[in-house]
């Protein structure tokens, strides 16, 4: 599916103008044709949209620092980390509470069962180093691993993210493309067990 | 590690976000979203009945809509499935690459999904532009007519003889999910599906009719140019050793393949299991990269795809007796283990030699 760029109207327009100083050189062809983006400037609107979207908040595990937790950027965007031990999600009493996240918040367990944040590096092995940007721009539109495979989970915002416009998508996955390459190997899903399903009752 | 509890109200975004993508829908569509469908394609009627299968008044099939049926089905939880092709009059399939076969613009195949009744109809078109739209049509309850599905699908359809009661129309996003993996999305209509040469092992399958069109009455009524000569004179055929193994691989083509090739999106997991058309069938590709090969997700505890004489070790048949929406294969469209299925790629594997 290919989703019209948006920044025709006035407002993202606006937006655009807004973000400039994230968005680096563009050169705007004399004849009136569309901007030739740059790699460089693609990157750079990559870089800018990853950081206000939130991907941090969850892609990049979290530290103690003196102020109380804060994303470890030595290991950004890298996922769950494969070598964190985590214990059996804790039961939540019936009501309306029905979210666990680990202390790096890169582990959730609720109704869907646990999920692990994905490694977005460019590590082939284990990150998206082998991806192309078809599969990520798949996964994002459909909400399954790689555009075809199992669901992604909750709590990645996919009812959202699949309005990003095709131009956004292709600028987030330049910018992660060219982030430093950390290899670590998230785990697989958990289906649901009695205890995270309890959250649903 | 320590655990941090976050106690979050349902209220929050983060759940209402969790929920629309439980219940695979329920968000309100954004502006961006509607450029799916190009502006010259005209909207999909909202009846059937108007759309072009059926004889106008009645609930006969138009004779410009050809049945045909694939010799290796695609496992769909025991539905009893009818399929048609329709070509633009004066239009035929260019064959001239005998695994991407061209479809003119304007091509339509249908096909109808029935439990103890016709429960859908899908349609898959291709456009003006080379695009392809895809879409569904429930049926109704007195089978008189079918209408439009609404393109985020139908997360649980009731429906007698459906597992659990609950049939599950697919969403748009899912149709593309399976038909746009492979080199063309037409995936039961191609040389090695409509060969003459049937094999007699295929699970699930149907009897062709007589009147059903395969590869040699295509050509004969000049809507298939361009096969390869080779084709004709020996008809598609995948030359395995044995019985078993030739089912196999037809199996995993039509269930598989479509994701699982080295030509797709998916082609850098390394795991092929579509069959060419041409010639015999190219066996090294599928076992080198499944026998004693890696899994990269290494779920349900197995990390290797196949271990030859093991299948209670491979991967492959674990996804396939999975009927977990983390870890079944395929991901989508079945609710039910493939009993028939499963059992023929037991045997496949345990025939393998270490």
């Amino acid at each position: 599916m290919k989703h019209a760029s948006l920044t025709s109207t006035p407002l993202v327009a606006l937006l655009a103008l807004s973000a400039a100083p994230c968005i680096g050189a563009t050169t705007v062809e004399a004849t009136g044709a569309a901007p030739a983006i740059t790699e460089a400037a693609k990157a750079a609107r990559g870089r800018y949209i990853v950081t206000v979207s939130g991907c941090h908040d969850c892609h990049t595990p979290w530290k103690m620092g003196p102020k109380g937790p804060e994303p470890d950027m030595s290991r950004m965007l890298s996922g769950h980390p494969e070598t964190e031990a985590l214990t059996p999600p804790p039961r939540l009493p019936e009501g309306p509470w029905v979210v666990v996240a680990s202390a790096t918040n890169t582990a959730w367990s609720g109704p869907w069962g646990v999920s692990f944040t994905a490694n977005l590096t460019p590590d082939k092995d284990t990150g998206l180093g082998k991806w192309t940007l078809r599969t990520f721009t798949d996964t994002i539109r459909t909400g399954r691993h790689k555009g075809r495979g199992r669901p992604v989970l909750p709590p990645m915002p996919i009812p959202m993210y699949k309005h990003f416009t095709d131009a956004d998508l292709a600028a987030i996955f330049a910018y992660l493309q060219s982030i430093p390459v950390v290899k670590n190997r998230v785990p697989e899903p958990i289906p649901p067990t009695p205890s995270t399903a309890a959250a649903t009752r | 590690m320590k655990l941090v509890v976050f106690f979050v109200h349902r209220g929050c975004a983060l759940l209402l976000s969790a929920a629309a993508a439980l219940a695979g829908s329920g968000y309100p569509v954004l502006a961006a979203e509607q450029a799916a469908v190009p502006a010259s394609a005209s909207a999909l009627p909202e009846r059937l009945s108007d759309a072009g299968l059926f004889v106008d008044g009645s609930r006969s099939v138009r004779a410009d809509n050809l049945p045909f049926t694939p010799q290796y089905p695609l496992w769909s939880d025991g539905a009893t499935k009818r399929r048609w092709l329709y070509l633009p009059p004066g239009t035929a399939i260019d064959a001239t690459q005998s695994d991407a076969w061209e479809f003119p613009r304007g091509t339509r195949l249908w096909k109808e999904f029935s439990l103890a009744r016709p429960v859908e109809t899908r349609l898959i078109e291709r456009l003006d532009d080379g695009s392809w739209r895809y879409a569904a049509y429930v049926w109704n309850a007195d089978g008189s007519d079918a209408l439009l599905a609404p393109s985020e699908g139908i997360a649980s359809l009731p429906a007698e003889g459906a597992p659990g009661g609950s049939y599950i129309i697919p969403s748009h996003e899912d149709c593309r999910a399976c038909h746009e993996g492979a080199a063309v999305p037409v995936l039961g209509l191609s040389a090695l599906q409509l060969s003459p040469d049937r094999d007699p092992n295929a699970p699930n399958a149907d009897p062709r009719h007589a009147e059903h069109v395969d590869l040699r009455d295509l050509v004969a009524r000049g809507l298939l140019r361009n096969v390869s000569p080779a084709l004709l004179e020996s008809a598609p055929r995948i030359s395995e050793s044995s019985p078993t193994a030739r089912a196999a691989l037809g199996y995993m083509h039509a269930n598989c393949g479509h994701c699982h090739n080295d030509r797709g999106p998916l082609a850098e997991l390394e795991l092929v299991l579509l069959q060419p058309s041409g010639g015999a069938a190219d066996l090294n590709k599928v076992l080198q990269s499944t026998i004693d090969h890696p899994s990269e997700s290494r779920a349900l505890g197995l990390d290797t795809r196949v271990v030859p004489g093991h299948p209670e070790d491979s991967q492959l048949t674990a996804r396939m007796r999975s009927r977990n929406s983390l870890t079944q294969m395929p991901p989508l469209g079945t609710q039910l283990i493939d009993r028939e299925g499963l059992a023929l790629i037991e045997r496949w594997i345990q025939q393998l030699q270490p």
